[in-house]
């Protein structure tokens, strides 16, 4: 076995268990080793339970895990709440006023060590401790949030961390987790999906972004906004959603590499814009971020139900993209795809993805940033057949796009029904023209389909189907059951429309039994594959509790699908 | 020089004697004034009968959605703060649908002029209350008047302090070229409310109406001054001012983004030196 050590910080919001949480990862990826960090959170800014938990170890790890193995109680809730996921050597670490009287349980007199808004950093100290961090990376990981500008706040953290050392090496017992040499000795970023998104965004040649803050879409924007001005994007908080996406098709039909990032509620609202930007034929990238609906739903929690709504959003017909990144890397290199061929087909381009992996980090590679190809946006005016005509009927039904104001031509864009010119028009002639145009762009939109990834041997016995963020959880889960001697696969769909058949039945034909999972009640994706191909997957595994897949679960209800004749 | 010519002549979609005509006819005027060709104008409506205006000369063009010009025009701007950029809607799209966006474009303050086509009705829905209609107004939908009061466009420009605050009249064609290229030069978000008769839906406030109520400011206002601006932003009912009543210089909402001194954004290279340092500060 590996080494696979879950630990989970639990307490209130406002205790300061992220800044552990986050300041640990960062010093265990620096020391060299895997980590598959989640967080789970309550809607409010102060108390409610909430966790940080960190898969460490060998890895790689792509999924989170149930059982602890140490549990860092900020609270006497944690402690309750979280117990009864312990594994039989775990440690327990929690203040001595609410410590339990069980094996394996740290009982930290915090008073002692320090005032109470540093016991988060002494938690941090004895954490390391127990790892077997060496201090000074520890130390460097909170100067690093510190920065020097505060030398005090420096050396009181310094001070109840080497206090917390000196306690801990008389006061923790035996135990398996010290780690031993890293496993990876190059230089790693730790991002999450949203972080992964956001630099796949600026390395695309994204120019502009509005936004309206929703939870868990806003991240991706704040992280555009830490660097908005060393990339020279604008970046707008607008007054409501619908503002959002009308100014990123304003900005786009002015030559700006433009997106936005909302979550469902905020996406009901762009609906009409989703719909104008394909009438105008202008590009734009939207970005829903999955919570669970309907209405204001569970805000801070996972779901992948908008599936369909992200198809249907917007009356009308017309062509779009829809990928579902299912991993860090795939948020990056996915959103730098959707951003070319939102300019490339004149036309929306979503993203979709979820609170699981908006708020999930891995260590991963650096970016080849000589790979990368920025977008550009517009054709130059020489390029164009004069008079020229915004929406000149073509084969591929691609018309030049020029912008407005960087030549003498004219650019008249309308979401009325319009001529090859751009203005209005009832013709319906014309009519027939037009909506056939903006098909054909279809085409372009199915050459450039990414197709699904199958993980294992076609004809397995088992294939487990998946889109988007549960890639990881399935892919545990499948190495689990190949482990026992199974013969499993799993075929993962990281853009979900248009699906080119091609790409795919003959896997699903060759399988044996099929397990859709998806996070939603009602098999949105199994169906939409049934309506496109006409293959039922009758089987499914579904999560809409509101947390994410874990393999444990997976296996669980596979277990009951399996005992079914 | 640019002349009225090169704006062109097009068939329109307005009924006879629609107050339209005129403000077309005007804002052919001002943009002539202030020495702009077409290829320098961004025109952005929303829907509307005054929202087909941009249909009827040449300029760049983007004919939106109903309530949403404002954000499609502050993208735009944005984007590339050097067009010139007009937002042509009627009192429906305008202080209606996009009541929202007017409130927080006056807020924001972008160099761009606002043209609200103020006929007190709709237009192309045929015939029911508009934001800015009478009260007691009558129509199919309100057949026992409308029962709020009219919103005060100007009144609500002015307490929020936006820069430049205009009323014209569709019947006063050579005032209102005037007001719209003051509007055009004016470095900030500049309002101007045009009232217009509808010959079709309101038999209210008719060409005759308007002249009986109507009257021009003179030298003796101060748009400077806030206090009587307010006064006469104030004063809608029997006698109804004409010309600039508010005007001050203020920050321009663009200039806080450095990035936009150099030019468009679509000029803009991604910096490659930039990118390497964002992906390092995740290291």
């Amino acid at each position: 076995m590996s080494l696979d050590i879950h630990l989970l910080i639990g307490g209130e919001a406002g205790q300061g268990l992220v800044t552990i949480g986050q300041l640990l990862s960062k010093a265990l990826v620096r020391a060299g080793y895997e980590v598959f960090v989640s967080q789970s959170y309550h809607s409010r800014i102060r108390g409610g339970h909430n966790t940080f938990a960190i898969r460490l170890g060998a890895g790689p790890f792509f999924a989170p895990r149930v059982s602890i193995d140490i549990l860092v109680a900020l609270n006497a809730e944690t402690v309750a709440l979280h117990r009864g996921q312990l594994t039989g050597r775990a440690l327990l670490v929690a203040d001595v006023s609410f410590a339990p009287d069980l094996p394996g349980v740290i009982a930290v007199p915090f008073a002692e060590l320090g005032p109470e808004q540093l016991w988060n950093t002494a938690a941090l100290a004895l954490l390391g401790n127990i790892l077997g961090l060496p201090s000074e990376a520890l130390y460097q990981a909170v100067e690093g949030m510190l920065g020097k500008k505060h030398p005090e706040a420096l050396a009181e953290n310094r001070e109840i961390m080497e206090k917390s050392r000196e306690w801990a090496a008389t006061h923790v017992p035996e135990h398996g987790f010290a780690l031993t040499g890293g496993v990876s000795a190059a230089d790693r970023l730790l991002l999450n999906g949203n972080q992964a998104i956001a630099l796949g965004a600026l390395a695309g040649g994204l120019k502009f972004c509005a936004f309206y803050p929703m939870t868990p879409a806003t991240s991706i924007v704040l992280e555009l906004i830490t660097h908005a001005e060393v990339m020279g994007c604008v970046i707008e908080q607008a007054e409501d959603e619908i503002a959002a996406i009308n100014m990123a098709i304003g900005a786009a039909f002015a030559g700006a590499v433009s997106m936005v990032a909302t979550s469902g509620g905020g996406f009901a609202l762009m609906a009409e814009g989703v719909s104008l930007a394909a009438m105008t034929e202008t590009p734009v990238l939207i970005v829903v971020a999955q919570r669970p609906g309907p209405a204001t739903g569970m805000p801070t929690r996972t779901e992948q139900a908008d599936l369909e709504f992200v198809l249907h959003a917007g009356h009308g017909e017309f062509p779009r993209a829809i990928f579902a990144p299912g991993s860090i890397e795939a948020c990056f290199d996915l959103t730098q795809k959707a951003l070319a061929l939102a300019e490339q087909s004149q036309s929306p381009i979503f993203l979709l993805t979820d609170q699981f992996l908006a708020d999930s980090s891995r260590p991963i590679a650096p970016f080849d940033l000589a790979a990368i190809t920025p977008v550009k946006a517009g054709v130059e005016p020489d390029a164009v057949a004069i008079p020229y005509q915004r929406y000149r009927f073509t084969d591929s039904g691609l018309s030049p796009r020029l912008l407005p104001g960087m030549s003498r031509q004219l650019v008249v864009a309308d979401s009325d029904e319009h001529d090859e010119e751009g203005h209005i028009s009832e013709d319906h002639g014309v009519r027939i023209g037009m909506v056939e145009k903006r098909l054909r762009k279809c085409e372009l939109l199915k050459q450039e389909a990414v197709a699904p990834a199958l993980s294992g041997e076609k004809g397995a016995d088992l294939l487990f189907v998946c889109w988007g963020s549960s890639l990881g959880p399935v892919q545990e889960a499948a190495a689990v059951l190949r482990g026992q001697g199974r013969k499993v696969a799993s075929l993962h769909f990281s853009q979900v429309w248009p699906l080119v058949l091609d790409q795919f039945l003959d896997i699903l034909q060759g399988a044996g039994r099929i397990v859709c999972v998806e996070g939603n009640a009602t098999g949105q994706f199994a169906r939409l594959i049934q309506r496109e191909t006409g293959f039922a997957i009758p089987e499914r595994i579904a999560r809409y509790d509101g947390l994410p897949f874990t393999a444990r679960y997976i296996l669980e209800r596979l277990a009951a699908v399996e005992e079914r004749p | 020089m640019t002349s009225i010519e090169e704006y062109g002549k097009y068939e329109t979609a307005w009924c006879p004697g629609c107050g339209n005509f005129g403000i077309l006819n005007s804002l052919k005027h001002a943009l002539v004034a202030c020495e702009l060709q077409p290829h320098q104008v961004l025109l952005v409506s929303g829907i509307g009968q005054a929202a087909k205006t941009p249909h009827y000369l040449k300029a760049n063009v983007f004919n939106g959605l109903h309530g949403r010009s404002l954000p499609v025009a502050i993208g735009a701007k944005l984007a590339n703060p050097e067009l010139t950029v007009i937002v042509e809607s009627g009192d429906g799209c305008m202080y209606g649908e996009g009541g929202n966006h007017f409130l927080a474009a006056l807020r924001r303050n972008l160099n761009l002029t606002i043209l609200a086509h103020d006929n007190r009705v709709y237009g192309l829905t045929k015939g029911q209350a508009s934001p800015t209609s009478e009260q007691g107004f009558v129509t199919k939908a309100q057949p026992h008047g409308a029962f709020a009061p009219p919103f005060n466009p100007v009144a609500v420009a002015v307490t929020m302090g936006a820069s430049f605050v205009a009323r014209g009249y569709a019947g006063l064609p050579e005032h209102l070229a005037d007001l719209i290229a003051q509007a055009i030069r004016h470095r900030g978000t500049s309002l101007v409310d045009i009232l217009q008769p509808c010959v079709s839906f309101n038999k209210v406030n008719t060409y005759q109406w308007y002249k009986e109520h109507c009257y021009e400011l003179g030298e003796d206002h101060d748009p400077a001054d806030h206090d009587q601006a307010l006064r006469i932003a104030l004063e809608f009912g029997e006698r109804i001012p004409l010309g600039v009543i508010s005007k001050k210089e203020k920050p321009l909402f663009e200039e806080q983004f450095a990035v936009l001194k150099n030019g468009p954004l679509a000029r803009q290279e991604v910096s490659r030196e930039g990118l390497r340092q964002v992906m390092q500060s995740y290291l």
